[in-house]
Order: structure tokens, then sequence, then C-alpha cells
């Protein structure tokens, strides 16, 4: 357990940087000194970010492996991509700001109901069981949106299941995805948009509620003689992850100008697990750091041409082979003093 | 006479997600880990074959056993590079390796291979069978995916039950402390295990390309996922288990896509899926686990 001010110093610190970094990189924008590749990056970023820390509590706080919260930003990015083209064609609503708040509210809600229907049946489960369950539900809704019809006909939505003769303008044409949005997302929601989340999930996780999830993660036997409601604890970081990677999505999806049904599926499940995993589990900071570098890598890697995803696939192996090895981890250890106190009680629960 | 073809082709298929089962099922059972890159086996398998028999023009059965020996060789090298290394560190550093190794596997193959599908010729050249007075059609490959599976089936419980190899294994997977002092050489019983592993991943690879034949880089990764599942459906760790998870998953996908809906095939196996673990948490033959305090 970490120490009060030291947990307040780690916070304080997390945010001023992510503050200090938006202030440089929109002063970077006006100046038209960034590249354009990393000016088309940074709200992908920002979701990525949100995915990362929101399955962070999951996996990390919660102690539950999901593979499949790609499913999530999908219901979310879908949902904001509908409610967005209805307020546009069916109310006139011009105002993108005010839209693009909708619409990610609405993603995050309907994701997170979705959360709430998935972690039922789910969190009856553990360890690989429920990882499998929920790397099935992310295949079943990947394989659902691909044959859900959506278009918008005055003020009215029509939906169409495995059919796509609908009046109005499609919004969501099944396998084809959504096409021709209205791209309203921009770099300043999708900050504020990453502050909220952290908000949130360092609330959570420092609050009563918060020691309750990880007492049940440490201990689920002990942590029930003390009185701890395990299921509604557990379901309470499933589904606050869920809202967060549904407002990701919708973000995600407010930003591309049109976007694939088949764009989330295990494999981008698999690469949040990835930022989390690498970013450190149960680590909230981390998680950011590891999402920013590991979205920005591959395109780094690009001079590589066809060898950057193997470059990719290496760097992970070498990480993870090397981060492991029980020699450099003294030698971290010793060189950072400070981390001593911190691992033990992570390597405890391994 | 249409359900029962549909029958055999989701026997057929099932078959094939039973071999790939296997190799995931014998690896969790005794290494206690997901292996990722079980299905880019498969895939390499593949290719070997096709290269084989389209480049080097190699007969279909030579083939088959340079491909199972460039598998074996392929899982083993594998384990020794990225997971005996992390024996000691937790299950998600673990995963994460084995989806590095999935990610290099792929983009491999994507280099030596190219992206464009392949047609993959198939190596049965033999009249397909026709029953009920040519009402029933069966293609060779699907009957002899079906013989495979049965003869890999029991060859495999009688390697498991009946020699001090299996024996080992099955030690490993009980308690790999005690197995270890009883003088059991861990290391090599892993090793052994993904060998087989890899070596059945080869077999899958011809079974599935005769029967689907298109191949490119990614053709492993979904019949792996599939596999998976099916070893989870069967409960995880148990041989029998991932036969019979693999088979009914396959008459399921085929089933399901044949008289409910095309589109909807993969979502019916997945659904179903959840159904089986929300009623038998640990899977069709799993063992129940006890909790102590």
């Amino acid at each position: 357990m970490k120490t009060k001010k030291a947990r307040l110093i780690t916070q304080t610190v997390t945010y001023a940087v992510l503050i200090l970094l938006f202030v440089i990189l929109t002063v970077m924008i006006n100046n038209k000194s960034i590249s354009r590749t990393l000016k088309g990056q940074l709200i992908p970023i920002c979701s990525w970010i949100v995915m990362a820390v929101s399955l962070n509590l999951v996996v990390g706080i919660s102690g539950e492996l999901s593979l499949g919260h790609a499913g999530f930003m999908s219901i979310g990015a879908f949902s904001g991509i509908i409610v967005s083209g209805w307020l546009l064609n069916g109310f006139g609503m011009e105002d993108p700001a005010l839209r693009l708040f909708l619409s990610i509210l609405c993603g995050g809600v309907i994701a997170g109901i979705f959360g709430v229907l998935i972690g039922i049946p789910v969190l009856r489960l553990r360890g690989d069981y429920l990882a499998i369950v929920t790397l099935a539900f992310g295949e079943i809704i990947k394989n659902v949106m691909n044959c859900v019809y959506v278009s918008v006909e005055g003020r009215s939505l029509n939906w169409g299941f495995l059919d796509g003769n609908l009046p109005g303008t499609l919004l969501l044409n099944g396998p084809m995805g959504a096409v021709k949005v209205k791209t309203i997302a921009t770099f300043g929601a999708g900050f504020i948009l990453v502050i909220f989340s952290l908000i949130v999930v360092l609330n959570l996780v420092n609050s009563r509620s918060g020691r309750a999830i990880m007492a049940a993660r440490d201990n689920r036997i002990a942590a029930e003689a003390m009185g701890i409601n395990i299921t509604k604890y557990k379901m309470m970081a499933f589904v606050t992850a869920a809202v967060l990677a549904g407002m990701a999505g919708a973000l995600y999806g407010l930003s591309m100008a049109t976007l694939l049904p088949t764009k989330f599926s295990f494999n981008e499940s698999i690469n949040v697990l990835v930022f989390v995993v690498l970013g450190g589990i149960g680590n909230i900071p981390g998680s950011i750091v590891s999402a920013t570098a590991l979205t920005i890598l591959p395109e780094k890697l690009r001079f590589l041409q066809n060898y950057r995803m193997l470059a990719y696939a290496i760097l992970l192996i070498l990480v993870m082979v090397l981060g492991n090895n029980p020699l450099l981890k003294t030698l971290w250890r010793r060189l950072i003093p400070g981390r001593n106190r911190e691992q033990t009680g992570e390597e405890m629960r391994a | 006479m249409i359900f029962l073809s549909n029958l055999v082709n989701g026997i057929s298929l099932g078959s094939i997600y039973a071999i790939i089962a296997l190799g995931y099922t014998m690896v969790y059972g005794i290494a206690k880990m997901l292996n990722f890159a079980h299905g880019d086996v498969i895939m390499v398998g593949a290719y070997i074959i096709f290269c084989g028999a389209q480049y080097w023009g190699l007969p279909a059965p030579v083939a088959v056993l340079l491909a199972m020996l460039v598998c074996t060789v392929l899982g083993m090298t594998i384990e020794k590079l990225a997971y005996k290394p992390l024996r000691q560190a937790t299950g998600l550093a673990v995963l994460i390796t084995a989806i590095g190794m999935s990610y290099l596997l792929q983009n491999t193959a994507l280099l030596i291979w190219g992206a464009n599908p392949k047609v993959f010729p198939s190596p049965f050249s033999t009249d397909a069978l026709h029953l009920f007075g040519g009402e029933l059609v069966i293609k060779p490959e699907t009957l002899i995916t079906i013989l495979a599976n049965v003869v890999i089936m029991i060859a495999l419980s009688l390697f498991i039950s009946r020699t001090k190899m299996g024996k080992a294994m099955r030690c490993v997977s009980e308690d790999r402390g005690a197995a270890e002092l009883m003088g059991i050489n861990v290391n090599r019983t892993i090793s052994v295990t993904f060998a087989i592993g890899s070596a059945l991943a080869a077999i899958a690879g011809l079974l599935l390309c005769s029967s689907y034949p298109m191949l490119q880089p990614t053709t492993g990764s979904m019949p792996g996922i599939k596999a998976f599942t099916a070893a989870v459906f069967g409960g995880i760790g148990s041989i029998p288990g991932a036969m019979l998870g693999g088979v009914l998953l396959g008459i399921i996908e085929i089933l399901g896509k044949a008289y409910i809906s095309t589109e909807l095939g993969d979502a019916i196996v997945f659904a179903v899926l959840i159904v089986v673990l929300l009623v038998r948490p640990t899977g069709l033959l799993g063992k129940p686990v006890r909790e102590k305090v």
C-alpha cells in the first residue's frame, strides 16, 4: 500500500504532465509545427488511453482478465455515430461540440447497459473461463454489429437486422459499417475525456469501494468473510470500465470518416491488453504512457516498411522476456530503491 | 439427407477444431499457459505443405512429414526462446509473450509468402463417396479428417496413459513441484508437450486447408480462437474434453450456419459456449475446482 502522501504526489504529477502535454501540443498545432501523422493520431491516442485506463480497472484493480474490451468500444462507437447522425439529420443540431458531448454520453450509457447485461453472467465465472467468455462476448458483438442496419428518416430511427432496405439516410450499413461519418471529434474533447476517465478511475480506486474491489482481488474468501459483497464490487469495476470504453469508442468513431464493425475484433482487445500489461498491471499512469508510446511506435517504425510489424512483435517479446529476467529485475531494483516496497506486494499476489 | 450431409461436414470441421484444441489443452494442462501462437503454427505447417507440394515437387506424404518436422522444431524453439525464460513470471506476462509470438509468426509469413491468398491444392485425389444413390456426397477430405481425428485421439490417449513420458506429463500437470522432486525433468516434459502439440498443428493445417483451400498469413488465427474455445468448452486441460468440445463446436457451427443464419454462425457458436459455461463453469468434462480456505 502506498502512503497517502506518495499517492497524492503521483496523482498530481500525472495530471500536471498531462495538462502540460496538452498545452504544448495545442501550441504546436497552432504553430503548425507538428507532423501530419502525429496530428492525425492525437484523437485515437486519447481513445486508446481511455481504453487502457478502463481495462486496467478490470484487469489490474479488479483482477479479472477481460479479452473482449473492444466489444464495448464497438458498442460505444456505433451508438455514438447513430446519435450524432440522428441529432444532425433529425433535429438539425449543427453545434458540433454539443453533438459530440451527447454522442459520447450516449455511447457511454449504452455500453454501460451492455456492461451490466454481460457482467451478470460473466462475473459468476473465474480465471481463464471468465477470460474466454469475455472473448466470446466480444466476438458476438462484432458479429452482430456486422448485421445491423440503421437509417434516419426525419426524426425517426429505423432499425434493420440482416436487412438493409430502410427508408432515409443509412447511418449504419451492416458489414460496410458506418460510412460518411461527420468527424466532429476534437483533440480538446479527447483530452477532456482522458482527464475525466482518470478522475473517475483514480477516485474509484482510492475510495472505500476501490479498497473493497482490491480486497476481493487479493483474497476472495477473506474479503467475503469481512462482509464485502464480491459480485457488487466486481460489477462496479466492470461496468465503470464498460462505460469508459463506450465513451472512448464514441470519440474514436466520430474521428473516423468510415468505420467497419470488424475493426473492433479480438486483436484490438488484445492490443489494449498489451498496453495495460506493458504499462504495469494496476498502474494507471503506466497505462497512459504505454498506450501513447505503443500507438505512436508502429508509425515511427514505418521506415522499416514491411518489417514494421515484425519489429513490433520482436520488441514486444523482448520487453516481456527481459523485463521478467530475474537478474535484470534485481539490478533495476537496486538502481531505483524506492520501488522496492511497492513491488513486493504485487509479486506476492502473482 | 441435407441434414445428414451437414452433420458430416460439421463433424469434419469439428475434428479439425479438436486436433487444434488438443495442442491448446495439452500445453495448458502442463505449462498452465494459453499458447496463442498455436493457431499460427498451423498456418506455418500449411504453408510448408503448400511449398513442398507446389514448388519443391515433393510427394504429398513427404511434404506432410516435412511440415510436421518443421512445426515440431518451431514449437520447441518458441518454447525455449520465449516461454521458458518466463516460467516464474505471471500468467499475463506469458500471455502477452505468446501474443507477440503470434504477431511474429504472422508477419514473418507475410514477408516470406506475401499477403495474397494461395489456393491450397487438395492432396487427396480420390473421388467423392456417393451414398444413398448419390444423395449424400462425402468428399474424401471430410472422411480423412474424421479418420485422422479418431486415430490421433486413440494414439494420444495410449501415449498419455501407457508410456513413461505420458506418465511424466500427467505428473507435471498435477503438481509441477512434486514432479520435480520425484526426479522428473520438467523442462523436457514441457518441451515434448510443445513438440507433440506442434506436430498435431501441422496435421491440422493440412486438414484445414484441404477443406477450406484459402491459405494466407492469418489463416490460423480464427480456427485457433475457435479451437481454444472448443478446449474451454470441453474443459481445458482435459484431452477427451478437447475432443468432445471440438466436435460439438464444429457441428454447432455448421448446423447454425445452415439452419439459423449464415452471417451469425460465429455468434451462435460463442453464445452456446457462454450458455454451457454458465451451466457448467469448468466446461463439459472439466473437473470442478474445490475452494480451500
